[in-house]
This record gives C-alpha cells, structure tokens and sequence, in this order.
C-alpha cells in the first residue's frame, strides 16, 4: 500500500432538501489516478469544490496528509498543495499564458514582478510534463486544448501535489483528450497524486487506478479499474442495466437533401471543399470527423447561416439558393446546433420561450400580434412530457437545466413537430449515460417516422451506432459514403485520417 | 497652407497643447484605472466639477494650492467610495450608478459653492499655479519655451502617466488589477480579492479624476463656475476606449485631443469665412474619426460592468 496523501472523511452537504453529498469517505495515495464517476448531479462536483474550499461541508473533515484542512478556504488548499483545474477555465483570455499563472503568486506590494524567474520556472514545469506552450502567447489565441495546459501548469506552479480535474475531456476533441490522459499518467508516475471527475467510461477504464462510483449523493462502489468492466461500471452509475438503442433494418426513402460538389469559404479560407452528399428520408446519414475539420462550417450552412460559395443544394429534388434560417424552419429542416448553450437555447429565457422561439409567427402561438402565452406553455409542456425534460417546468429559467436535459428540449422543440430533416451535431457530447441513450432512442424514433437525419459526430461508437450509411469529413473534404453495416471502428478510423483519397487516386 | 505651417511651428500652440491636456489625462488615468479592474465610472463628469469646486474652495478660504489639490483629491475618493459602495458591494448597475453620481456630484458642487460664496457681480478669484521652468531644460530650444509655460501639475500628470503605467505591467498589485478586470473569479481563486482591488481601484481613479477637475480652477483659470468641465469627463471615457485600456495611449490620446483642440483655436482667428463653430467642433469629429480606427482593435477588460459575487460563476 503506498502512502495516503489525502482523505476525505464523511463529508456531507446539503443544499436545502437536496443531500449533495451523503457521509463520503475515501482516500487517494501517492501517485495514484483516482476516477470519481458519476452521472451529472450525483455529487461529484459538490464533494470537490469541499475538497477545494469553493463549499463549506455539513459534516466530516478533509486531512491531506494526516493534517486537517481548514474547511471552506481556498487559499488553505492551495498552501496545502491542492490544485483544482475547472471545467469551465479560471483564465482571463486577455492576459498572457504567464500573467495568468503568476496572479496572486507573489506579495501584492512588491515594487516589481519577478517575470523573468517566474518565466523559468514556468518553463520548467512545462518540459517536465510535457506541457509545451509559449508563456508570452496571448491566452485567448491558444486552443481549448493548450488552455487546459495553461490551467494545469497554474496548479502545479502553485507547487499543488495533488491535482483535482473537474471533467478535463468535456471541452476537448478526442485527440486532445488522448494528449492529456499521457500527461495526467507521467504525473502520477513522477509521484503526483489526481482525482478526475468524468462520466465517460472508457477513459476511466483507460486512465484510472482506482474507480470511485457516485450516485445520489452517496459513495455506492469502489473498484479497481483492472478488476472491473465498462458494463459493470455503467450499472453501477446509473443504478439499472443500461443499453444504447439498437439500429433497426429499416427501408430508407427519396433523397430530400443533396449537396452537389459545395464549397464554402470563410474569411478567405476554404472551409468546404467541393463537397456532396444525398440524404434519404428515413435514414441517418453520418459524417464523422475530428472536430475542426469543417463540421461546423458543414451545419451552420445547412442551417441557412452561412452561404455557399458555389456548388448546388436540392432540397426535395429542386435546386435552391442559399438557405435561410426562415427558410429552413418553412422547409421543416430541424436543427441541433453542437454548442446547446450559446446557440441552441437561450438561457436567460424560460424554457417556453425557448420551445416556441422559432414559430413565434405561426398564428397558433400569436393572437392579434401578441403571444398566446397558454398555447405556448402548453406546448412547452407537451415537449417536457414526452421527451422527458427534467429538473424544471415551462417557466424555469433554461440556463438552470442540466446540459442533458437542455439538449433534451433542444431535440423535444425540433422532433415535436416531425420534421423531415434534422441537422444534428454532436448531439450527444457531453452528456452522462442515461442522457445519451435517451438522445439515441429519439434520433431512431425520428428516423422510424421518416425524417432524413445528418448525424455530424466525432463518437465513433455513437455513429457507428446510429447510422445507416457514413461519410468522412478532413480538411474541408468528404469521402465518399460506406454502409455502416460494411465498416469496423478501424476502418473508420483510417477514413478519419483522409485514407480514402489515396483509393481514389 | 503658409498659417497652418506657422501655427503647428509655433511655442504657444505646444504649450497649449500640454495646458489642455492635462485634466484630460488626469480624468483618462482615473477612468482606465477603475476600468481596468472591471468598473465602469460615469461619475466623472461630475467628480471633475466638484474637485475643481473643492479645490478652489479650499485654496480660497486659505489653504496653498497642493492643499487645495489634495482637498479635491479626498473628495473624488469619497465620491469614488460611493460609487464602489452602490457596484461593487451592491452590484447596481454601474451606468445607472455612474450617472447618479455624476448628477449628484455636480449639484451638489453648485449647492455648496452657492452656499459658502455669496452672487457676486464678478466671480471671485484665487492666485492660482504660476509657470515653472526646469532648470536645465529652460534653455533649450523650442522645448524651453514649450515647457516654461507649464505649471507643476501638468509635470504631475506627465508622471502619473508613466507611474500607472509601470504599476500596471510591471507589478503584482497590476496583475492583480486586471485579472479582477477580466475574471475575477480566477483572480479570486488565486487568492486575491476582487472586492477589495475594485474598491481601492475606483477610490483612487476617482481622487485622479477630481485632481484633473481642480487643475481648471487651481492652474489653467483662477475661479470657479458650474458649467466649466464641459464634457470633458466624457472625452476621458471615449480616451480609455482609444488608449485600449492602455496608459501610455491615454497619454498619446490625450495628447492628441488637445492638439486638435489647441490647433482649431488658432484657425479660428487665422482664417475668415467659416464659422467659428465648425472648428469647435473638428476636435469631436477628428475624435470620432480615431476612435473608430483605434477602438476596433481594442481589448475590453471581460469582466467590465460585471458586478463580481462570490460562488456565482
């Protein structure tokens, strides 16, 4: 048994009749990668920012190597070597990558900034770790990826040894992910010791020592991630056997969508390379990619806000212009933007605002020019009841939904009404478990009733699940399509990297 | 073209120049400083009036002048502690609080003068800073004369300029400025506290502003009347948007302001035909002109006019 650095001893935390955190208890030793898995709201987050200061707990004590720590102060877990990186980053874009690190690092009143120390040892860290990124780089022109790096160094230049990671992979691609699991391993092999939070099993079972199970507040298992499997886990987190729908043969339609050889450019780049694709009614077409590749580019054009610069779309057979957001809301082309919270709901907004934003003309939500706020409400409620939207009614505020059940409304507003397009993107990222499989089923339904569905993705499993038929998108270029039925994930994956061209050629 | 030559060669015009733009670089250092630990300060307008009105108040009533400099400093703080009492403790609005200081600021400022200055047929006057000239520098060509005609507050200002300058890059305590300016809740998480930098901030960018408004009565002119800061508070505010948060710039910009300002007085007398008014009005145009050209590339502190609560991302 290694050396224990830190103990969380029954703490728990209530926020009014909500038991956040139920009598936890569990260590974590030297050099060791603990996963804390849980779906969204079992605790995970709240049992952190205890750990961090950010809440003061109930009950229970935190000791960080035998030593209590002074419960709900942040500067008393940085001193005792606790570095927490958040999910959404403690960064200031404006600042450079070192004047980021150094806040708060020296004595406010000192006539000078050590920079040039400060740059050295930053540099150091940075090569110990393999964590290369420029120091005088302003911060909002690094990647999300080199970001987190920033965010990471931040703790470690606090002198942290032990690194607490809220959902590390829930903003970055999946290349990116892989870049941070090899560096999270190097620091627990240099003695550091980490928890991260995640509710992705494979990374869990890939990265973890030790798993710690979370669900409703209470610690229900605790597992070595040798002696374990990705089902068991699954089960335990959500508390039942959970399984992803199942694609069934189905006949698919007439082509209702089609891309004949569309190129779109961007502030004078080529985002869309002459690309072309023909989307039948009643199946799922999916266009898998690493993120930045021209998935965005490929839904915000299908979404009628961008244009094309040459090239034809059909729709229903017939070639049209340029699309328009109206025109695809008149032409019943559902859309799930891939960011939920900036483009796909808006938060300040009760959640019938959001349902019925985009039909506010249609004379059944308007009466005389005003909104028919009954007719309304009850249409929220109809998307609430049969696509299951939890943790709030008509009226909340959207931003206090959880992203899963956000995404579920986004989906409720766009499948209501059987559209006969849907434009989903990255529908499922970042959501837990159970959330995804709800997502699924409803893409299936859609697809059983007919509607033509473009699944942009980077989930492999989730589009080989899903689609019927699959395209590639690198560097602006889509490769030809392959029946889902006919490729494995290694074929995929070599599609992914742009193989299909050396065929072609 | 001969007179335009004439006029930008000539000592007078530069010495104005540096005379006119000292208030403006007083009010733009003191607006940037609150700015960039994140609060806006429409109090300014109104500060300036009542530093030039408590300034020349106490000097009038006997106090020397650098006394009278610090009075208006003190008073711009305690306007300032209002202002960061009503947005930073309370989270108000900081364009609704701005303005009500502004508007309180000034009337209260012609209430207090009326009241301890009875009407009088010609306003009552004070000896106000006398030109210095530096040793050394007097002799010097063009620059001499330049520098002669200043006063010591306009030296002050210049030093100020440079000294926010350094603060601001070159130590923690500006590091800490603006990380409160940009995400203060990362400023927090790093163990400094952003009520606190906001509070100090706006205190001290608010005693700058009043200093830059009793240079008016304590320097360029000799008594006090209501209407004399003349939007010159606001010409600060579009400053700090045209220095890009940047004291150095608000230097350069104020510089530039009062050159265009200093420049149209001239051509008025200088050439005939054209209403006096629309030279009045080329140093407003010309600073439109440039802050749509330099203001496209500024970075606005991210977290300005967001009240900063503790827990609440």
């Amino acid at each position: 048994m290694t050396e224990t650095v830190l103990e969380i001893d029954r703490v728990s935390k209530s926020f009014g009749d909500n038991k956040a955190n139920d009598a936890i208890s569990m260590t974590l030793g030297k050099g060791e990668i603990v996963a804390l898995l849980g779906e969204n709201g079992a605790g995970k987050t709240t049992l952190m920012s205890i750990l961090f200061g950010h809440y003061m707990p109930d009950e229970g004590c935190i000791r960080v190597h035998g030593v209590d720590l002074p419960p709900g102060k942040p500067r008393a877990a940085i001193h005792a070597g606790i570095g927490m990186v958040h999910q959404h980053f403690s960064l200031a874009p404006n600042l450079t990558v070192l004047e980021n690190v150094m806040t708060g690092t020296e004595k406010l009143w000192s006539f000078r900034s050590e920079t040039g120390r400060a740059r050295a040892k930053l540099k150091s860290l940075a090569e110990r770790f393999g964590l290369a990124v420029d120091p005088d780089a302003r911060l909002g022109d690094l990647s999300i990826g080199e970001q987190q790096r920033v965010e990471i160094l931040k703790a470690l230049y606090n002198d942290a040894r032990i690194l607490i990671l809220d959902e590390p992979t829930a903003v970055l691609t999946n290349l990116e992910a892989e870049t941070l699991f090899a560096t999270l391993k190097e620091m627990a092999r240099q003695g550091l010791s980490l928890i991260f939070i995640s509710h992705k099993l494979d990374e869990v079972m890939a990265t973890a020592d030790r798993v710690v199970v979370l669900r409703g507040g209470k610690l229900v298992a605790e597992r070595r991630s040798a002696e374990t499997s990705r089902d068991e886990l699954a089960e335990l987190m959500v508390g039942h056997r959970v399984a992803r729908p199942v694609r069934e043969a189905h006949q698919r339609g007439e082509p209702v969508l089609e891309a004949a050889a569309v190129s779109v450019r961007v502030d004078g780049v080529d985002r869309l390379k002459e690309i072309s694709f023909r989307l039948h009614a009643g199946e799922v077409l999916g266009i898998i990619g690493v993120s930045g590749n021209g998935q965005t580019v490929l839904a915000r054009l299908l979404s009628g806000t961008l244009a094309r610069s040459s090239g034809d779309i059909l729709l229903y057979g017939e070639a049209i212009g340029d699309l328009s957001v109206a025109d695809t809301v008149a032409a019943g082309i559902g859309r799930v933007p891939e960011d939920r919270t900036h483009e796909g709901a808006i938060g300040e907004m009760a959640v019938w605002e959001n349902a019925v934003l985009e039909r506010i003309d249609e004379p059944r939500f308007s009466r005389h020019g005003l909104v028919d706020r009954k007719a309304a409400v009850a249409f929220a409620d109809t998307i609430i009841r049969d696509f299951d939207v939890r943790g709030g009614g008509p009226l909340t505020r959207t931003r206090l939904l959880s992203g899963g059940n956000m995404q579920k409304l986004i989906l409720g507003r766009n499948l209501a009404e059987r559209p006969r397009i849907l434009i989903a993107a990255q529908p499922a990222r970042g959501l837990d478990e159970g959330a995804v499989a709800a997502v699924h089923a409803r893409i299936l339904d859609a697809r059983k009733a007919g509607t033509a569905v473009l699944l942009i993705s980077e989930d492999l499993d989730e589009v080989i699940g899903l689609a019927d038929r699959i395209q590639a998108i690198v560097g602006g270029r889509l490769s030809p399509p392959v029946s889902a039925d006919e490729v494995d994930a290694r074929a995929l994956g070599l599609m992914m990297a742009g193989a299909w061209k050396k065929e072609a050629a | 073209m001969s007179t335009v030559l004439d006029i930008i060669a000539s000592a007078g015009l530069w010495g104005a120049v540096l005379r006119i733009a000292t208030p403006l670089i007083f009010g733009t250092l003191g607006a940037l400083l609150c700015e960039r630990a994140g609060v806006l300060n429409l109090g300014i307008e109104g500060i300036m009036t009542f530093g030039a009105m408590s300034g020349w108040l106490a000097v009038y009533h006997g106090a020397d002048l650098w006394t009278g400099l610090l009075v208006a400093a003190l008073a711009g703080a305690a306007f300032g502690l209002l202002h960061a009492a009503l947005t930073v403790t309370l989270g108000l609005s900081q364009h609704v609080s701005g303005l009500g200081v502004t508007l309180f600021a000034s009337s209260l400022s012609y209430y207090l003068f009326r009241l301890i200055v009875p009407l009088a047929g010609s306003p009552p006057t004070i000896v106000p800073f006398a030109p210095v000239s530096l040793p050394g520098l007097a002799g010097l060509p063009f620059i001499g004369p330049v520098l002669s005609a200043q006063t010591p507050p306009t030296y002050l200002a210049l030093l100020l300029a440079l000294l926010l300058a350094y603060v601001m890059f070159r130590t923690p305590l500006g590091l800490a400025i603006r990380m409160t300016g940009e995400n203060p809740h990362a400023a927090e998480a790093q163990g400094v506290n952003p009520m606190a930098v906001r509070y100090g901030a706006v205190i001290v960018g608010s005693a700058l502003m009043a200093m830059g408004g009793a240079f008016l009565t304590l320097s360029a002119f000799n008594s006090f009347f209501p209407t004399m800061v003349q939007g010159r508070g606001w010409i600060c505010i579009a400053l700090v948007v045209f220095a890009s948060w940047r004291p150095g710039r608000a230097l350069f910009g104020a510089l530039l302001f009062a050159f265009f300002d200093a420049f149209q007085l001239r051509l008025q007398t200088a050439v005939d035909g054209v209403p006096y008014q629309v030279f009045l009005m080329t140093p407003y145009i010309l600073s439109i002109v440039a802050l749509c050209v330099m203001a496209r590339r500024a970075r606005v502190p991210q977290a300005l006019m967001q009240p900063y609560r503790r827990g609440e991302r």
